[in-house]
């Protein structure tokens, strides 16, 4: 274990090793490629989200971090290389040691995908009746406290399509918080919200984090965004189709030996 | 290129002009360039001798010019593409501000290798092959989807599936008592043509009384089941893939997969439980009216009387031909419910894809009802039943 634990001291595992790197580092990926079909979105990946990180995925639009992000959370295989998630290679385990693991993460989409049939409690509920023994008057009062702690306190019955988007993006938040996660995933989380809301999203990425002591991966190009809550990044490029930098995105604006990734971070994208 | 047509070619002299200056060729535009003049092709410059002769440089000279839009802007990027495979350097900098900036814009992110469709036209061969391919292809995931739907199936049988019994009756709320309207006339009327068809032929026989058999086995063992199917296909298949299919467009679906909830348990299992509820109650019922339809035209037009009708009716159908139909309609639920649920989940992410999964839901669903009567009736008769 000692051993182990060295490699992954390293900012990037060396590529080929297969042994499980230590669980210190929640999630690693070691070579990755991602595709559909003959079509590469992404290849050559190599990063490491250590405990406690609030991880960026960033990149130009359509440049593959949705997809690199289905990867991690259990939804896409890569067509090359591996993903370990708490020590155990994702894409290897079978379905039913995967959705163990999967249990321990929560997933806010980039289009919401808040259940329109179910009130946002029913959203929250679900999930608990699943996983837990709790009584149907327990699990309201939880649904309750995610609510509240997404600033939505009181809009236990309402369905997604009696509130706003902004406020849907923030359910979708709560949903994912139903279990307590330790690894929280956001696709684009601010996309379409006025800064003052993604602003206060920030803030609460920032308040989990602190709070649960939760793991944040966050997809997104949104720089403000970035510089407030990203520990540690990774830069995809749609040109070459592979990272081109990782680390913390304050000291890559200034340091990074790659052009692109100083022009993407000093005056955004240039599509 | 090579698509440009001839007469796009030939370009009108009086608005453009090439002049041999010291250091190359000089382009001058004049007049309007608009798009109510049409879009001018650069192509028919390539052949002039002047170009031929690859001068140093050609520079744009707009001065002349009277006025512009995106017409000039698309004569000007296949003049640069001209320009850039003959290798003449083009000079654009005696255009107007905007117009230089425009196609610096146009230029400025490089086209994505392999993002342009192909616009080739496939021969009758390959297209004969990609439509088998796709059937097959289509025809595995359909059995793939019926496999995993029979396993729910199992485990809601057992009392292990996850769904929500508030959804099962939400549907089927809205598919039984919701189709009655329309199953009533429609089958009505299906009764109405068969006793009608079956009244002109045994009339010439003196048989008019066995229009009520006719009618009966009919009704019972095919057009009921079908007629229902052929309605719920069209009213509940649809509904089923907009449905999926806009959770789909939305994430809501693979929100499911990421908390471990199958999708096909908790989405799919309730619709195809409310329609195996449903299609049968449906189906006796429609019978029912359609024999009062074939009484109705009986009655109207022959000497048989409403209790002569009704007394040959109950002697002419059994249990088994009642058992036999209805078997046949449970499975046509289930066909719908599997269209139609497989078509939403397939749905792509747009507007229009959940508009196409609906309607090809309908055809799936009809396409396989009618195979499915066809398969029942050959296995009914083998057995005898
Ligand atoms: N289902 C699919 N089938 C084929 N290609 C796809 C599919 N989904 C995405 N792609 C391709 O993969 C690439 C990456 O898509 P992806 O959604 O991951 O981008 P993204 O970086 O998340 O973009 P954005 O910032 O706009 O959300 C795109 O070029 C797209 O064309
Ligand atoms: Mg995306």
């Amino acid at each position: 274990m000692t051993e182990q634990q060295a490699t992954v001291s390293a900012d990037l595992e060396p590529p080929g090793t297969t042994s499980a790197p230590s669980a210190e580092a929640p999630i690693v990926v070691e070579d990755v490629t991602m595709a559909f079909g003959d079509f590469v979105v992404q290849r050559g990946l190599n990063f490491t989200v250590k405990r406690g990180d609030v991880f960026i995925i960033m990149g130009g639009s359509g440049c593959g971090k949705s997809t690199v992000m289905r990867a991690l959370i259990g939804m896409q295989a890569p067509a090359e290389g591996r993903v370990w998630f708490e020590g155990q290679n994702l894409w290897e385990i079978d379905e039913t040691a995967r959705q163990l693991l999967l249990q321990r993460c929560g997933v806010v989409f980039q289009s919401g995908g808040i259940w329109s049939s179910m009130t946002l409690a029913e959203n929250i509920g679900l999930t608990l009746g699943e996983y837990t023994d709790l009584k149907p008057k327990e699990i309201l009062e939880v649904a309750r406290l995610k609510l509240a702690l997404v600033g939505l306190a009181g809009f236990e019955d309402y369905y997604p399509s009696e509130i706003s988007g902004g406020m849907q993006r923030r359910a979708g938040v709560a949903r994912a918080l139903a279990l307590d996660p330790e690894i929280l995933f956001f696709d684009e989380p601010s996309a379409g919200l006025d800064p003052i809301s993604s602003r206060r999203l920030d803030e609460l990425i920032l308040e989990l984090r602190d709070s649960l002591g939760a793991t944040i991966i966050v997809v997104t190009h949104e720089l403000a965004s970035i510089f407030t809550i990203a520990s540690n990044s990774v830069v995809l490029d749609p040109d070459t189709k592979t990272q081109i930098a990782t680390g913390d995105p304050k000291w890559l604006r200034e340091h990074s030996d790659n052009r692109a990734v100083r022009e993407f971070l000093n005056r955004g994208e240039e599509t | 290129m090579a698509a440009m047509s001839a007469e796009a070619a030939t370009l009108p002299a009086e608005r453009l002009e090439l002049e041999r200056v010291r250091d190359g060729l000089v382009l001058k535009l004049k007049g309007a360039w608009r798009l109510t003049e049409g879009v001018a092709s650069p192509q028919g410059l390539f052949e002039r001798d002047e170009l031929a002769a690859k001068p140093d440089r050609l520079k744009v000279d707009a001065s002349a010019l009277a006025a512009w839009d995106s017409a000039l802007i698309v004569f000007l990027l296949d003049l640069k593409k001209g320009c850039d495979g003959a290798g003449i350097p083009l000079d654009l900098s005696g255009l107007p501000d905007g117009a230089r900036r425009l196609v610096d814009l146009a230029l400025a992110v490089p086209e994505r290798e392999g993002a342009r469709r192909s616009d080739r036209i496939a021969g009758f061969v390959e297209t004969l092959g990609r439509e088998v391919q796709g059937a097959l292809k289509s025809a595995g995931e359909m059995l793939e989807f019926l496999g995993e739907s029979l396993i729910a199936l199992a485990r809601a049988a057992t009392g292990r599936a996850r769904f929500r019994m508030s959804d099962m009756y939400l549907v089927l709320q809205e598919c039984g008592p919701g189709a009655l309207p329309i199953a009533t006339l429609i089958s009505f009327l299906v009764g109405v043509i068969l006793g009608f068809v079956g009244l002109v032929q045994l009339a010439q026989f003196g048989a008019d009384i066995f229009v009520a058999n006719l009618v009966a086995v009919a009704m019972v063992r095919e057009m009921g089941g079908m007629m229902v199917g052929i309605i719920m296909a069209g009213r509940t298949g649809a509904a089923f893939a907009a449905q999926l299919g806009t959770m789909n467009v939305n994430d809501e679906i693979a929100a499911f997969r990421t908390v471990g909830i199958p999708p096909v348990e908790f989405l799919v299992l309730p619709r195809m439980l409310a329609l195996i509820f449903a299609i049968p109650l449906l189906t006796i019922y429609a019978n029912v009216v359609g024999m009062l339809g074939g009484s109705a035209v009986t009655i109207a037009l022959s000497d048989v009387s409403l209790l002569q009708y009704y007394t040959q009716t109950v002697g002419s159908v059994d249990l088994v031909d009642w058992a036999s139909g209805l078997f046949k309609a449970t499975i046509y639920g289930v066909i719908i419910a599997i269209s139609g649920c497989l078509r939403g989940m397939q749905c792509k992410k747009s507007a229009a894809a959940v508009g196409d999964a609906a309607t090809s839901a309908v055809v799936t669903a009809i396409v396989l009802i009618i195979v499915a009567e066809a398969v029942l009736t050959v296995i009914y008769q083998v057995l005898g039943i």
